[in-house]
């Protein structure tokens, strides 16, 4: 019988402080994420100072809770893998250096992980990857399109070329005086409201599956503006319910546009604002449609956290990649293959 | 008695072993190597030369701050990791008090001084007292003139150690005449060696989860955020 393996992950690239431990790359044995979302409300987004202070307050707390809660002692361990970028640099610094201190005092191997893959290898711990994949992943940070021929092969169809999809959520809500993190606010407005004001697509040229959400973010402030010259006020949900249908209507069009181009047997969606619940319904509904299995992990599984590092650690590890103990924060890391 | 010592808390990169109070070896540079890159490299090199397992070390001492605030999370980063996961007693030690343990023998004061930007430094100030180096003004983050105008009532020779001094020579030398003495170079890099010296008149601490970094001044971010709930702003 083949051996069972653990791998421990340990994630710190925002605002999360996270440790998971990930039996045989699919099974979460325990799963820990101390958020600073309480401190970081005081300053309306993330502060990168106060992040790595936070991590370096929390880190081995939550290594600790994480092997506890797997009832498993360093020696049970395979390998620890960490995400190495993209990320805060400061904040990436605290998890690396961690994992590299314990793999040190352990013996064990490290293996160093993006960020992005980890979201994406969030779907394994739920349902297992069918190639070829699409992903799209959304979040504070990022709006990619990746197609996966196999596992651990990335390749990139499109990306934001400005704001980050959840970053425009953020921004939007504190034009409408909403408090963060924006996206859970607008999406509650949204789905209550009972009228949208109409704003612009940001389809970009032909075939591309790039996106741009910063024209639509100054859409809304300009209608904002134009509404107060007026002596009038707006209303936040009509705002909110407008601006959402436009993010969803590009997000779900584009991605049923590269599935059925590069004939994908599954698509996935990751990434905080894949906890979107307009987003997820439009995606579920398109994709049902076309008969295309569509697959988003649960809530806690989109935002950050460390079971996608040890996941997509495991994949790396098996594939006999390796990272050494001058391991270093890669704040604006590419995602490459590892197949 | 195996003493681990590490200090990243500014450019210059220390690590060092100490056993049975006999100093086995020391790596010290002060190059513009990423911590993130130099500093477990090290510790993993002179392990190997002292041909020691992590596991036999028996106390570790680390540099807590003040200094450049990614440098000092690095080593108490690695260092309270370590001393978790190997179950072991953590030391902190003030950069400051670690430098200035570097001139020990100073009959005077002994000024130890980290640059903070914009006209401002880390700095405390101490003295060598019955074998024991005592603090005499606490350590902090003080703008260049109010450090000078504390330095210049005490009326006695006080010996400047840290590399950063370099920057503020002219200054100090101007304000304090011949009471100023400049450290000669070899005093002026942090050495692990120091720390764990120092660290050895210290009560280990008994959580070293809740173990941080001694930044001595608070977040910008946080400072404003203060400011606008119409609190005091602290000394952190």
């Amino acid at each position: 019988m083949k051996k069972d393996q653990y791998i421990l992950g340990i994630e710190t690239s925002c605002d999360e402080t996270a440790a998971s431990v990930v039996k045989n790359g699919k099974e979460i044995v325990s799963n820990i994420v101390a958020s600073q979302i309480q401190s970081q409300k005081r300053f309306g987004g993330v502060v990168p100072e106060i992040a790595s202070r936070h991590h370096v307050e929390k880190i081995t707390i939550v290594i600790e809770e994480a092997l506890k809660e797997a009832k498993l002692q360093p020696k049970d361990l395979d390998a620890v893998a960490v995400t190495e970028g993209p990320g805060l640099v400061g904040a990436l610094l605290i998890g690396i250096n961690a994992a590299k201190a314990f793999a040190f005092a352990n013996g064990l191997p490290i293996v160093g992980v993006h960020h992005i893959a980890g979201h994406i290898y969030a779907n394994e711990l739920v349902q297992s990857m069918e190639f070829p994949l699409l992903a799209l992943i959304v979040s504070g940070g990022h709006t990619e399109l990746v197609v996966m021929e196999t596992h651990g092969s990335f390749k990139l169809i499109g990306e934001t070329r400005d704001d980050a999809a959840g970053e425009a959520y953020d921004k939007v809500a504190r034009v409408l005086g909403l408090p963060y993190p924006g996206g859970p606010e607008i999406d509650r407005l949204a789905t209550e409201s009972d009228g949208e004001i109409e704003f612009p697509r940001a389809w970009l040229e032909a075939g591309s599956y790039d996106f741009s959400f910063s024209g639509l973010k100054s859409a809304v402030i300009n209608y904002k503006h134009n509404v107060e010259q007026r002596g009038e006020s707006i209303e936040p949900a009509h705002v909110a319910a407008g601006f959402q249908a436009s993010v969803v209507d590009v997000l779900t069009s584009k991605t049923l546009k590269a599935a059925k181009e590069f004939g994908v047997k599954q698509v996935i969606a990751a990434g905080g604002v894949a906890a979107n619940g307009q987003l997820r319904k439009s995606l579920e509904d398109v994709f049902e449609n076309e008969g295309i299995p569509f697959y988003v992990p649960p809530i806690s599984l989109c935002t950050d956290n460390a079971a996608m590092i040890a996941a997509a650690g495991t994949s790396m590890f098996n594939a006999g990649k390796r990272g050494t103990l001058a391991m270093n924060g890669n704040p604006g890391m590419e995602l490459k293959s590892w197949h | 008695m195996i003493w681990l010592g590490i200090d990243t808390a500014n450019k210059p990169l220390s690590i060092a072993i100490v056993k049975d109070g006999e100093l086995l070896i020391e790596v010290n540079h002060s190059l513009a190597v990423n911590h993130s890159l130099g500093a477990m490299p090290a510790i993993e090199e002179i392990f190997a030369k002292a041909g020691l397992a992590p596991s036999m070390v028996d106390v570790i001492a680390v540099s807590e701050g003040p200094g450049s605030y990614t440098g000092v999370r690095i080593g108490v980063t690695i260092a309270k990791t370590l001393a978790w996961t190997l179950d072991k007693p953590l030391i902190g030690v003030s950069s400051l008090q670690a430098l200035a343990t570097n001139t020990f023998f100073f009959e005077g004061l002994i000024c130890p001084l980290i640059d903070a930007r914009r006209s401002n430094v880390y700095a405390g100030v101490y003295r060598y007292q019955d074998g024991m180096l005592t603090s005499v003004i606490e350590d902090a983050h003080y703008a260049i003139d109010e450090l000078l105008s504390l330095l210049s009532q005490q009326k006695q020779p006080i010996l400047f150690v840290g590399k950063d001094t370099a920057l503020h020579e002219e200054e100090l030398v101007k304000r304090l005449g011949k009471n100023a003495v400049i450290a000669p170079f070899h005093h002026h890099l942090p050495r692990a060696s120091s720390l764990i010296y120092s660290a050895q008149q210290f009560d280990i601490l008994s959580d070293v989860h809740t173990f941080v970094p001694s930044y001595r001044r608070i977040a910008e971010a946080e400072a404003n955020w203060l400011k606008a709930q119409g609190k005091d702003q602290q000394r952190g």
